[in-house]
């Protein structure tokens, strides 16, 4: 009978990984994939932006972006745009946050202005494509609850299928079903569901690469909207880290220099 | 013959450069206004047609943390010599490191938060022959300093020179009744144009809130404009006082709102009077489940001078509507109403822009006047509503 106990107060002590529930599943394997993405400072890269409407009509922005990595809260990013020429040095500074909104501005070279936004928008298109505000912000662990579904195969990989839940009631999706490489720990696929629960758009992000030995980066991302037909590719290139950034390349003054 | 100088210096500068590490960007603009009504003024001009070129060079080295910027403009019009001007909007050198930034030379500052006029605004001179918003500005000679701490910047400057504000010439049109002849200007200062200026500005984001004080002390950008003869005519003659103004700029960034604040203290001997603007934008994002924001825009102009002031906005409200259509094209559209609180004058004007293809945007304005007969100094715009088509090609 003591034996029993024991066995039982044991098995209470040293919960195995199959006893977790679902949802703790799934946020470990989230808090996991972020840890391992932890500790890159900054980087910087640039993105090609590739726009095509239902007809197959193509346009093109080509973006400059660097962030910087904030222990405890979200990152410190900047992007600078080099084309459609009419907005070129046009550049959005943006400062995530995990419990407040984020912090947002815009600079205007015409003018010579620094405008602060209202970031509240974080479902409205970024640069007119398919990838929302919220899509290209940084992905921090608290912004959602999450949910593990399963492991399968996607392409020949081993993959977490786990769902997650925005916390923020801003967003425009009720919920997002992510395929998470179990080797790399990123994720491959992305499925979004609009406020009314039905499929939106999918997300492929593929060709990663590592970088400094450990952090992993896609070179390719391709956004498909399922309602009207459109889609937006990402191509990344020039990934570049341990540049020295420091918050005075994230502020309103660097902003007007942004070239 | 001074800015000749300047510009050869500045062209021999830029050959000299290797062609590598430069930069170019810039447009070119066509643009058309079509007037609806016969002028006021018999010599002002009907339909017109304007180019303007503003070719952008810009070259940084030591990684950065140098860099000079030159940007040329000009301007030639159909019918209106005085709008047919050039300009250097920039030529200057900065110097970049961590805590402090240098610029030297002729360049552009802008300061404030509201939309329906500027009032904070007050280094760079209005170009007002380019457009009677007041949007566009000359380049200001200038040294500025910023320094860059925890509790915010601080920009100190020193303003070598002083430019006096274009105005529309005989033929110019939408201008005011009578006219501003420049021939005329006359200062408080002994030295005239030659006048150095200070400012000095402490800006800061605190949280939601962006907050700036600012000081100037120099040449008024807002001439005294008095009636007298010229040649016969009666024209309005600017005069240009020595000032201290005073002025704060504020803005909260709460979910959808921002809310917005400038108010000046402006002091001579001549002229004193406080001005303030504020108001909010409201938006409404994904209007009818598309992805379009819709923005309404409200502003509060005060004057303390009531109707005795010089400007055509006190005592006004500015209600407006932005359309973001958020599109490929990057369309949007604004359509604001100026209107006088004491009469039934009404400022009611209409701006839209698309992007056409990659390098191409077109721009379309259209400006109505409705004036009540008592208010001098919007009068003289009754008669000069008119549409305005813009084709710039960027690259």
């Amino acid at each position: 009978m003591k034996k029993v106990l024991l066995l039982l107060l044991l098995s209470l002590s040293v919960t195995p990984a199959w006893a977790l529930t679902a949802e703790e599943k799934g946020l470990k394997i989230a808090q996991n994939a972020d840890q391992r993405d932890s500790g890159w400072g900054d980087q910087k890269q640039t993105m090609e932006m590739i726009l095509r409407n239902k007809q197959g009509q193509e346009s093109r922005r080509e973006i400059r972006g660097r962030s910087l990595e904030v222990i405890g809260d979200g990152d410190k990013s900047m992007s600078i745009f080099d084309t459609p020429a009419d907005v070129k040095g046009t550049a959005f500074l943006s400062f995530t946050h995990v419990n407040k909104p984020d912090d947002q501005w815009l600079y205007l070279p015409a003018l010579k202005r620094v405008k602060r936004i209202a970031s509240k928008n974080k479902s409205g298109p970024f640069m007119g494509s398919e990838f929302a505000f919220e899509d290209m912000s940084s992905q921090e662990v608290d912004k959602y609850t999450y949910k593990w579904l399963r492991d399968e195969q996607l392409d020949g990989k081993d993959v977490y299928v786990i769902e997650r839940v925005p916390v923020d009631k801003n967003s425009g999706y009720t919920r997002q079903i992510v395929w998470i490489d179990k080797e790399i720990e990123q994720p491959l696929k992305v499925e979004f569901y609009d406020r009314k629960n039905s499929l939106l758009k999918t997300l492929v992000l593929s060709e990663y690469q590592q970088y400094l030995g450990k952090y992993w980066r896609p070179d390719q991302m391709m956004m498909d909207n399922h309602q009207s037909g459109k889609s937006t590719q990402l191509l990344f290139s020039d990934y570049s880290f341990n540049n020295g950034f420091s918050d005075r390349d994230f502020d309103r003054n660097s902003l007007k220099r942004a070239r | 013959m001074r800015k000749a100088r300047l510009l050869t210096a500045a062209l021999m500068l830029v050959i000299s450069l290797p062609a590598h590490s430069v930069s170019w960007r810039g447009n070119v603009t066509l643009q058309e206004r079509l007037f609806l009504q016969d002028p006021a003024d018999p010599r002002q001009h009907g339909n017109n047609f304007s180019v303007s070129a503003q070719p952008e060079m810009y070259h940084d080295w030591s990684e950065g943390k140098q860099s000079i910027s030159f940007i040329p403009f000009v301007r030639l019009d159909q019918g209106d010599d005085e709008r047919t001007h050039a300009d250097i909007r920039e030529l200057s050198w900065s110097y970049i490191s961590r805590a402090y930034e240098w610029t030297v030379g002729i360049s552009k500052v802008y300061w404030g938060v509201t939309e329906s006029q500027h009032l904070v605004d007050i280094i760079n001179q209005t170009d007002q022959v380019e457009d009677y918003d007041q949007e566009e500005k000359l380049g200001q000679p200038m040294a500025k300093l910023s320094l860059i701490r925890d509790w915010g910047t601080v920009d100190l400057f020193v303003l070598p020179g002083f430019r006096e504000r274009t105005f529309p010439g005989v033929e110019g049109r939408p201008r005011v009744i009578p006219r501003v002849e420049k021939n005329l200007t006359s200062y408080e200062s002994s030295q005239e144009d030659k006048h150095v200026d200070f400012a000095a500005r402490w800006s800061h984001a605190i949280g939601d809130m962006d907050i700036g004080l600012s000081w100037f002390h120099g040449t008024s950008r807002l001439p005294i404009l008095t009636p007298a003869q010229y040649n016969g005519e009666i024209v309005l003659a600017p005069f240009y006082q020595i000032i201290d103004q005073a002025g704060l700029d504020v803005q909260l960034t709460r979910g959808s709102w921002l809310w917005k604040l400038e108010a000046i203290n402006l002091d001579g001997n001549y002229v004193k009077y406080k001005q303030a603007t504020g108001g909010f934008e409201y938006t409404f994002y994904g209007i009818a489940s598309s992805a379009a924001d819709l923005g309404l825009v409200v502003e509060y102009l005060y004057d303390s001078r009531g109707e005795l002031a010089t400007t055509a906005f006190e005592d006004d409200f500015l209600t407006g509507l932005r359309l973001t259509l958020n599109d490929e094209q990057s369309t949007d559209a604004l359509l604001g109403v100026i209107k006088d609180t004491d009469d039934d004058s009404y400022l009611v004007s209409l701006e839209a822009n698309r992007r056409i293809g990659e390098s191409w945007k077109l721009s379309i304005q259209a400006s109505k006047f409705l004036v009540d007969g008592l208010d001098q100094s919007l009068k003289s715009f009754a008669e000069d509503d008119f549409l305005q088509v813009e084709l710039g090609y960027y690259f």
